[in-house]
């Protein structure tokens, strides 16, 4: 039997999700259908006069081996930086939970770089890895030509995958840390006094227990990584070199509003819409089985 | 809220005893969005002060858009909701978007409504030309103008024995290899901007970049510089890449050309001569370096290059208010004197023959600091335009060199072979050409 709870009053309740209701509308919903609408028709820069196409911008993008790039790029940007990610970030938090020296300053510092916009880190980190005069040009001193994202495509993705990942790995450390803390000391103890060592209790009793944290965070990242790497790849790469780092989400500005082609743009978002929905539904589907809540 | 019945108290007072003041004197104001960035964006600000502080009846509110390309989209997306400026600076590459836009107040309408008084024969015909309607009619008004010339390092050539930049582009890369043997690390620094190699060098060889002289006689024009001189240029230059004579500098790699150019690590580089004033006065203290015209191929007459920058477009739907003062703002920059300012600080050239003249006659260029910078109308007015070194005019040009330079990207960084990239780069922008005339279905360009 299960239990429903219901309102009698409607009216009361459907004031209450009243201005929720409004803003998803208004911030969501409105936009997707005009998204829909431009993305089946042609939008001149200016406005005015839309004409309808039916699906011929979709045909048009299937069809562009330079968009098929994009979305590999794209995944493979979200598989490197998610792994990235959340791998540093889990280090970090198990770190700061054995309260090691200094623990308390680490916690504070180790979430700071996501409070910094995506431009600034794309900015600090063009500099680090500038071949010429950066920090890592050192590396081209002994071996010439080793490190430039500028000339080599791997390299460029290494760069922004890395830029994300210190920015992603910031949010992931605070998840994992609260869900260390919250678990109970009398079984870290104990498996202690049984004789295991850090490594061990780490992959035996803490991380099978941060399973939901981490389904969680692997659901974030991924989406993360897919519709908010914008402003990372605009500063440091610019989608090149020869197109190496043009993700979807980069690829949508530079057609919409470089290009000021709208509709390819919005046909492009929508497309981007439903992978993402896809992705999670699969996660949520697969994945999810096998995570325990405790 | 403690504060709130205060402000409101101090609001009314100062309304109630400045009111009467204010309005006897109260200026009619206007907006206006510009483009440039850096050094050019402060000038840009100092410009308006400078009208602002030289009447009473007007004031500019100037507003920097971080970037030509920015500008034009915030003009756009701003125009579509009605929170647009009166003014505002458009690159050379968005004028073709903003003839068909139907979103504009166009010069000569503006001109007559407001008795501007404006001598349009005074414009060099290489400008003119550039911005002009197939009616001839130009629908902005010219303003920053540039034109690209060759920088060369004076050391890096003495080193080799020669005080004299080179005429052809044979000579200038015999230079370059010549260079590299008496121990000059770079000789040239390129990027992928495609406004020096494809834009200028299609001018000054008089070759076509799109069928339908570059697009002025219709939308339906085809790219086809992959098949003319400039893909043999390109190749070219990815054989100096390759013996390590030329290098690529972008903000990517650390350095822009510009900064591998003035801290002498790079001897030679294409640029505006808008960067004039900024090499001169950032260029390390011992650099030796002047300007040249292009170098052309030695079987080719050397025609006119492209007049490069902005031009200011009005907008519509404002009050007669702001139009009158837009069009008195346009009026104070083409007062000779404003416009010797502005040369002055930046390296652009003036827009109109008598603004020149006046300047040549004043001893501008005699000046040390600014030698060269005649150069840059030389080149501009070398012969008259013909119907493709005219200019460029295509729909959605930025996105065109967009695609190009990626292509570029993939050719000089040797994932494709030139021909294969180049012929790539005009198959994608046929597309989006094709792309921008169905957007544009039944319209004709002015």
């Amino acid at each position: 039997m299960q239990r429903r709870a219901a309102f009698d009053n409607l009216w009361l309740a459907g004031a209450l999700i009243a201005p929720q209701l409004l803003l998803v509308l208004v911030f969501f919903y409105w936009p997707t259908v005009q998204a829909l609408y431009w993305a089946f028709s042609t939008q001149p820069p200016f406005g005015g006069a839309n004409q309808w196409v039916g699906w011929q911008n979709f045909e048009q993008i299937f069809s562009d081996s330079v968009y098929w790039n994009s979305v590999r790029v794209s995944i493979i940007f979200a598989i490197l930086s998610t792994s990235l990610s959340i791998a540093t970030a889990l280090l970090m938090a198990l770190m700061v939970d054995r309260q090691l020296a200094g623990h308390r300053v680490y916690r504070f510092i180790y979430f700071w770089p996501y409070a910094i916009a995506a431009p600034a880190v794309g900015l600090a980190f063009r500099f680090i890895f500038a071949p010429d005069a950066g920090f890592v040009s050192a590396v081209n001193q002994f071996a010439p030509n080793l490190w430039n994202p500028a000339l080599k495509g791997w390299d460029a993705m290494i760069l922004i995958v890395i830029a994300n990942s210190w920015k992603m790995a910031a949010y992931n450390f605070i998840f994992f840390l609260a869900a260390l803390q919250a678990i109970p000391r009398t079984l870290i103890e104990a498996a202690a006094m049984d004789g295991s060592g850090v490594l061990r209790r780490a992959r035996d009793v803490q991380i099978p227990l941060l399973q939901p944290t981490l389904f969680f965070l692997l659901v974030i990242n991924i989406t993360e990584s897919f519709v908010d790497s914008f402003g990372i790849v605009d500063i440091t790469t610019g989608g090149g070199p020869a197109r190496a780092t043009d993700l979807m989400v980069f690829k949508i500005y530079s057609d919409g509003f470089k290009g000021l082609d709208y509709s390819m743009a919005a046909a492009q978002s929508i497309v981007l819409m439903l992978l993402v929905v896809a992705l999670t539904f699969i996660q949520f589907r697969y994945v999810e089985r096998r995570v325990h809540y405790a | 809220m403690q504060i709130r019945p205060f402000a409101a108290a101090f609001l009314a007072a100062s309304t109630f005893l400045g009111g009467h003041a204010a309005q006897a004197q109260e200026r009619q104001k206007f907006e206006f969005w510009y483009g440039l960035t850096g050094r050019l964006g402060e000038i840009m600000e100092e410009h308006c002060k400078r009208f602002n502080e030289s009447q009473t009846k007007y004031e500019a509110k100037c507003v920097g858009q971080g970037g030509y390309d920015k500008a034009e989209q915030n003009t756009i997306a701003a125009f579509r909701s009605k929170q647009h400026p009166t003014l505002v600076q458009i690159y050379d590459a968005g004028t073709v978007n903003f003839m068909l836009s139907g979103a504009t107040y166009n010069a000569p309408q503006l001109a007559k409504d407001f008795n501007m008084k404006i001598d349009w024969s005074a414009y060099f015909p290489g400008i003119a030309n550039y911005y002009a309607t197939s009616k001839g009619e130009m629908w902005s008004f010219p303003y920053n103008s540039s034109s690209a010339l060759l920088y060369w390092n004076k050391d890096a050539w003495a080193k080799i024995g020669k005080s004299k930049a080179p005429e052809t582009v044979e000579e200038w890369f015999d230079d370059l290899r010549a260079m590299k043997k008496a121990g000059v690390e770079c000789g040239f620094a390129f990027d992928y901007d495609t406004w020096m190699p494809l834009e200028q060098f299609s001018a000054i060889h008089n070759i076509p970049i799109a069928t339908k002289n570059n697009g002025y006689d219709g939308l339906d024009a085809e790219m086809v510089f992959n098949k003319t001189k400039f893909a043999d240029y390109m190749k070219d230059w990815k054989k100096l890449l390759d013996e390590g004579v030329a290098r690529i500098q972008t903000a990517q790699t650390g350095k822009t050309i510009l900064q591998a150019f003035t801290d002498g690590t790079c001897a030679s580089m294409l640029s505006s001569v808008a960067n004039h004033g900024v090499v001169g006065s950032t260029a390390k203290a011992d650099l030796k370096w002047g300007v040249a015209k292009l170098p052309v191929y030695k079987d080719f007459k050397r025609h006119n290059s492209l007049v490069g920058g902005a031009s200011l477009w009005v907008l519509q739907g404002k009050s007669k208010g702001e139009y009158e003062a837009a069009a008195a703002y346009i009026q104070f920059l083409l007062q000779p004197k404003e416009e010797q300012w502005f040369a002055d600080v930046t390296g652009y050239i003036p827009v109109t023959k008598t603004g020149f003249k006046a300047m040549v006659d004043g001893g501008f260029y005699a000046d040390p600091k600014r030698a060269g910078r005649e150069l840059a109308i030389e080149s501009l007015t070398f012969t008259p335009p013909t119907a493709v070194s005219r200019g460029i005019r295509l729909g959605n040009f930025t996105q065109i060199r967009a695609e190009i330079r990626a292509e570029l990207e993939a050719a000089f960084t040797g994932k494709k072979d030139m021909q294969a990239a180049l012929d790539e780069a005009v198959a994608r922008s046929n597309q989006i050409l094709r792309r921008f005339e169905q957007t544009f279905k039944g319209k004709q360009l002015p």
